[in-house]
């Protein structure tokens, strides 16, 4: 998978919306390198000091596109990371959340075949600390990223906000989040994640942040007993009673499967240290550091 | 969503795969009129749940007074925590096999997978833990969907009694079914050959996706939603999602991962959440509401508040529920953790309304809300 950099030429597919607006300048006071927008009704104009196109096809004429973070609602996502992917953007960050599952695998068949990253849908988007963010996470926010060198995954993006800002007040840092998204069917896993930071230059420990429903970690447990780098989860969702959808679409425990019991012994036996509460996160990064 | 079989059937008849006549009844008298018009038939219990031949929902009924004495017997029966209060009067048919087959949305290949097993009848749980040997699947690329020559390739092998093609055939319109309709998961169990060599759908589960919902204005209305208590459905007209549990901590958050975690950080410090309610995403602006419902579930006994800014702004969350605090008027004890975009002003206006401070985390607040549920015990 693809993770972004200061140097990547960023599309806002959504641009001219309020979030759209309201995030782009965010992204840009941060030093996401954002080239232009899309609105296909407003192509021609200039919305926050760039380009609005209408595609990201036609922006793609101009210079490449790196990268595409998506305000559009649910219906429209189809079409818009089709647009993206044909536009040629590396890597695409869906924020949308109840996109039709069908969609969601249409895009992701149409991603595989052209080595596109799709991160998300319903995500919080990704931070590239003191680089770029793409989404709606709090990147500016001192208090909850500072740069350092853990790495952190989630499939939430308060709760994730909730983890950076305890490693940053435990007196760590942050190299980079990725956040997956809480969706059933998403571009990039939890294994997929844990794999690209373990390899990202400068991350040395790993945060995760998983929920109950599906078999993300258990997947990524697998390849985490195989890292020499510290890793701590917290699992959302041990309280959670079985059968109902707690707010994400994905975070459902069916029967016996998705359950915390499930994740927290496969993780446990990777050698992952499972946090009975984010607030455990600075005491495991510094015993996982002690011991490496 | 689930659809009950009565819902689910038409929509494979709608796609050409055949299915045995039959008519809906809600009253035993119902079931006997329809009886009367099929011939012998099967009375089958309407409820969103499986394992109704297990629980005595399924009775054969050769005469039209059978029916109505089955459809009296069945009809108010509790059948996996619903009541019955509709049956299906269906044509009996003669079963010489029978298979199962689904199309479902698999998290593993990101894409359509397509189900096939010659044991018929049974859950596809016992399927693939008994005889697993027996379970063909088929992955489809969503793009270019299920080819006939694809869906006759899964079956090579099987032996079907001579029915391989008109299976196929089956197994391909299921596909444009499920295409057609949202499913999350279109199954059927058991798909039958009969004596005379047809192949007919005796039990459809459909579930739609629930994000699929809203392009489904035809179809959605025939499902049948989950049960939900009055403070979920309350929920639910506002925007909000709340979900009823049993304890006395009242729980209020932003987002669903950290909704989840106040609920898991409140039992860990021995507290007993009392809801799931989030406030989060689209509904972040919806704090009013929000304290409203938790507060008006009978017997709680503290709340937590736990604000984590992303995309909800602390502040716009704070300001909602601050404007509802006078007329709520919380009487139990309340404990707030602030982080994130918009925490500083959210603060200072917590501070100016109530003259309060938030505690300096989530899990003193969480700590704090469990020992004084515990303290009003």
């Amino acid at each position: 998978m693809h993770i972004c950099r200061k140097d990547h030429r960023v599309i806002v597919q959504g641009i001219t919306g309020k979030q759209g607006t309201f995030w782009t300048e965010r992204m840009q006071e941060y030093g996401t390198g954002i080239v232009g927008g899309v609105n296909p009704k407003k192509a021609g104009t200039t919305h926050c000091g760039v380009p609005v196109h209408a595609s990201v096809v036609d922006a793609a004429k101009e210079g490449t596109v790196d990268a595409t973070v998506m305000f559009i609602p649910p219906l429209g996502m189809k079409a818009a990371a089709l647009d993206a992917i044909e536009g040629g953007a590396k890597l695409i960050v869906c924020l949308t959340e109840h996109v039709p599952v069908q969609d969601v695998m249409y895009v992701m068949a149409a991603a595989k075949e052209r080595g596109t990253t799709i991160i998300g849908p319903n995500t919080a988007g990704t931070v590239t600390v003191g680089e770029c963010f793409l989404g709606f996470m709090p990147a500016f926010n001192a208090r909850i990223f500072q740069p350092g060198n853990v790495g952190v995954i989630s499939r939430s993006g308060s709760l994730a906000t909730l983890m950076c800002q305890n490693i940053t007040a435990a007196g760590y840092g942050i190299k980079a989040f990725l956040g997956i998204g809480g969706d059933p069917i998403i571009g990039t896993t939890t294994l997929d994640a844990l794999q690209a930071l373990d390899q990202f230059e400068g991350v040395e420990a790993i945060a995760m942040v998983g929920e109950i429903g599906g078999a993300m970690e258990e997947a990524a447990a697998e390849y985490a007993a195989t890292m020499d780098k510290p890793i701590a989860a917290f699992i959302a969702g041990g309280a959670a009673p079985a059968g109902k959808k707690m707010g994400h679409a994905g975070a459902i425990v069916m029967g016996d499967k998705g359950t915390y019991a499930s994740k927290k012994s496969a993780l446990e036996a990777a050698g992952v240290t499972v946090l009975d509460t984010p607030s455990q996160v600075g005491d495991a990064l510094k015993a996982g550091f002690a011991a490496g | 969503m689930n659809f009950e079989e009565y819902a689910a059937k038409p929509v494979l008849a709608a796609a050409g795969i055949a299915v045995p006549a039959s008519r809906l009844a809600q009253t035993p008298d119902e079931a006997k009129a329809a009886a009367e018009a099929i011939g012998p038939c099967v009375v089958k219990a309407q409820v969103p749940t499986g394992k109704r031949g297990k629980a005595g929902g399924i009775q054969l009924a050769d005469t039209p007074d059978q029916a109505r004495a089955h459809a009296a017997k069945i009809i108010g029966m509790e059948i996996g925590g619903h009541t019955v209060e509709k049956v299906l009067v269906e044509a009996k048919s003669d079963i010489a096999r029978e298979f199962y087959a689904a199309i479902l949305n698999d998290p593993e290949t990101k894409g359509p997978m397509v189900m096939f097993s010659t044991e018929g009848g049974m859950d596809i749980e016992e399927i693939a833990a008994e005889t697993p040997e027996k379970l063909r699947k088929t992955p489809v690329d969503i793009r270019k969907g299920l080819s006939l020559e694809a869906a006759r390739a899964m079956l090579d092998g099987l032996d079907l009694d001579g029915a391989e093609d008109r299976v196929a055939e089956v197994l391909v319109k299921l596909y444009a079914a499920y295409r057609t309709n949202d499913a999350e998961l279109l199954e059927i169990n058991p798909l039958i050959v009969t004596g005379s060599g047809d192949v007919m759908a005796l039990d459809c589960k459909f579930v739609m996706d629930d994000s699929g919902i809203k392009r489904q204005p035809d179809l959605a209305p025939k499902g049948t939603p989950d049960k939900l208590s009055a403070l979920e459905v309350m929920g639910e007209g506002h925007g909000i999602k709340y979900i009823e549990l049993e304890g006395d901590v009242v729980v209020l958050a932003n987002g669903a991962g950290l909704t989840m975690t106040t609920m898991d950080v409140v039992r860990h410090y021995g507290g007993r959440p009392a809801n799931f309610c989030e406030i989060g995403g689209e509904a972040y602006t919806k704090g009013k509401a929000a304290l409203e419902m938790v507060l008006a579930k009978p017997g709680v006994k503290s709340l937590v508040v736990n604000f984590c800014g992303a995309f909800a702004r602390c502040d716009v969350m704070m300001g909602g529920l601050l404007e509802a605090w006078d007329e709520v008027n919380p009487d139990i004890p309340v404990f707030f953790s602030i982080a994130g975009t918009g925490d500083e002003e959210a603060i200072a206006m917590l501070k100016e309304k109530l003259d309060m401070d938030p505690l300096p985390n989530m899990d003193a607040a969480c700590k704090a809300a469990a020992d004084a549920a515990r303290a009003g015990g």
